[in-house]
């Protein structure tokens, strides 16, 4: 029966990542790289700052990546693609994307000035932050994406991290940008279509993009996906998409959602959390999965 | 097109071979991760269901299409074991690597 079916592929075959990069066996943001770039297509111009990618693509003189990329230093991800784009414009080069990518590290903390600048220009860059939770390429410290209870090896066990993860949507949204979308990589076609449907917008376009991390999470490198997954079904990192800072979608509406423990005890860094603190967090996700449905108009 | 790229490492003699900027000149292909692996996937092909599931999540573009059926590249193959866990039909085994 097999034999006979066809292969349908949901999303393009188009490869711009050759393998022989330098990414942890079952890196999530590796795997976000490739679907964004099947998204964008081969006229895309990257700017990397210092993060997990600039590492990755490999050293001077190869790179693993079919597009022009420029590394630049950690802060200016956001600024450096705007002078991307100024010299692809004064050049009279209208249809290259100028793509951002930079961790959550160069997005919360250390680039949020240059983002924040670039998103009040309206810049016409796609910004996108791969979000694993820490600065996992120096060696698991603790950033303002970390979420409440994790280990790092700037929070011990003794001192988990006791402050709630940046709401770095909630930040972009108010700048009013076009276009803003979270996406995850256990969902492909959906995280292709936001940046195919990114490219055609005009403007500072912001994309948070859910990388689970094995080496950092303290994960099995198999479960990279299945962690991606779950963070969408318990309501830790919903789907959704904001136009112009104001019209809410939620994509993936989760009809029943599974508890934030399933979600927690596969990873090592929640380890040593009781029962008391998981239920905390699990409120925490309840308050924040109700904001967003009341912001979505469900 | 990963094809028809070289898979050399690409090595300078003196500081007058260098590029005047920084600008890449070659695929990191000359790295073969395959190396890297303790446990290698190994796809039964009778009971593939062709669903393209391990090569869409593939962190390693290390499945390839051929003629509609997916065939790791054993070259590159980290063994992370995405593709075994993910497969629907669970046709995909890792087995230990031989050495």
């Amino acid at each position: 029966m097999s034999k006979e079916r066809k292969m349908t592929l949901t999303i393009p075959r188009e490869e711009l990542m050759s393998p022989g990069h330098l990414a942890c066996q079952g890196c999530g943001a590796s795997l976000a790289m490739r679907l964004a770039l099947k998204g964008l297509g081969q006229r895309t111009i990257v700017c990397i700052p210092a993060c997990c990618w600039a590492v990755i693509d490999g050293p001077f003189p190869h790179s693993s990546l079919d597009i022009p990329i420029y590394h630049c230093a950690f802060e200016t991800a956001a600024s450096s693609a705007s002078g991307v784009r100024a010299g692809l414009d004064m050049v009279g080069d209208t249809e290259t994307t100028v793509l951002a990518w930079a961790g959550d590290g160069g997005t919360f903390d250390i680039g949020l000035q240059a983002l924040s600048g670039a998103a009040e220009r309206n810049d016409d860059i796609i910004y996108t932050c791969y979000d694993n939770e820490a600065y996992m390429n120096t060696g698991i410290q603790r950033s303002s994406a970390t979420p409440v209870g994790a280990w790092t090896t700037t929070t011990p066990v003794k001192h988990y991290k006791k402050e709630r993860k940046k709401d770095i949507i909630g930040i972009m949204a108010a700048h009013g940008i076009p276009y803003i979308a979270t996406a995850s990589v256990a969902y492909p076609e959906d995280m292709v279509k936001k940046f195919k449907r990114a490219r055609e917008i005009k403007g500072t376009r912001f994309i948070h993009v859910f990388a689970p991390c094995p080496a950092g999470w303290k994960s099995r490198p198999e479960d990279t996906i299945k962690l991606a997954r779950l963070a969408v079904q318990t309501g830790y990192f919903p789907l959704y998409e904001i136009e112009d800072g104001e019209k809410w979608t939620l994509n993936l509406k989760v009809k029943e959602r599974k508890p934030i423990a399933e979600y927690l005890k596969l990873q090592g860094r929640f380890r040593h959390l009781k029962e008391d603190e998981i239920a905390m967090i699990q409120q925490e996700v309840d308050a924040r999965w109700a904001k967003i449905l009341k912001n979505c108009g469900l | 097109m990963s094809k028809k790229k070289e898979a050399k490492k690409i090595v300078f003699e003196s500081e007058k071979e260098m590029p005047a900027v920084p600008m890449s000149l070659g695929s990191m292909l000359y790295n073969k991760t395959g190396a890297w692996r303790n446990i290698k996937p190994v796809i039964d092909l009778d009971r593939c269901i062709k669903c393209g599931i391990c090569w869409k999540f593939c962190p390693d573009a290390s499945i390839d299409i051929v003629d509609e059926w997916p065939q790791i590249n054993y070259v590159y193959c980290k063994g992370c074991g995405l593709c075994a866990e993910e497969c629907p039909q669970k046709c995909i085994a890792m087995v230990e690597e031989e050495k």
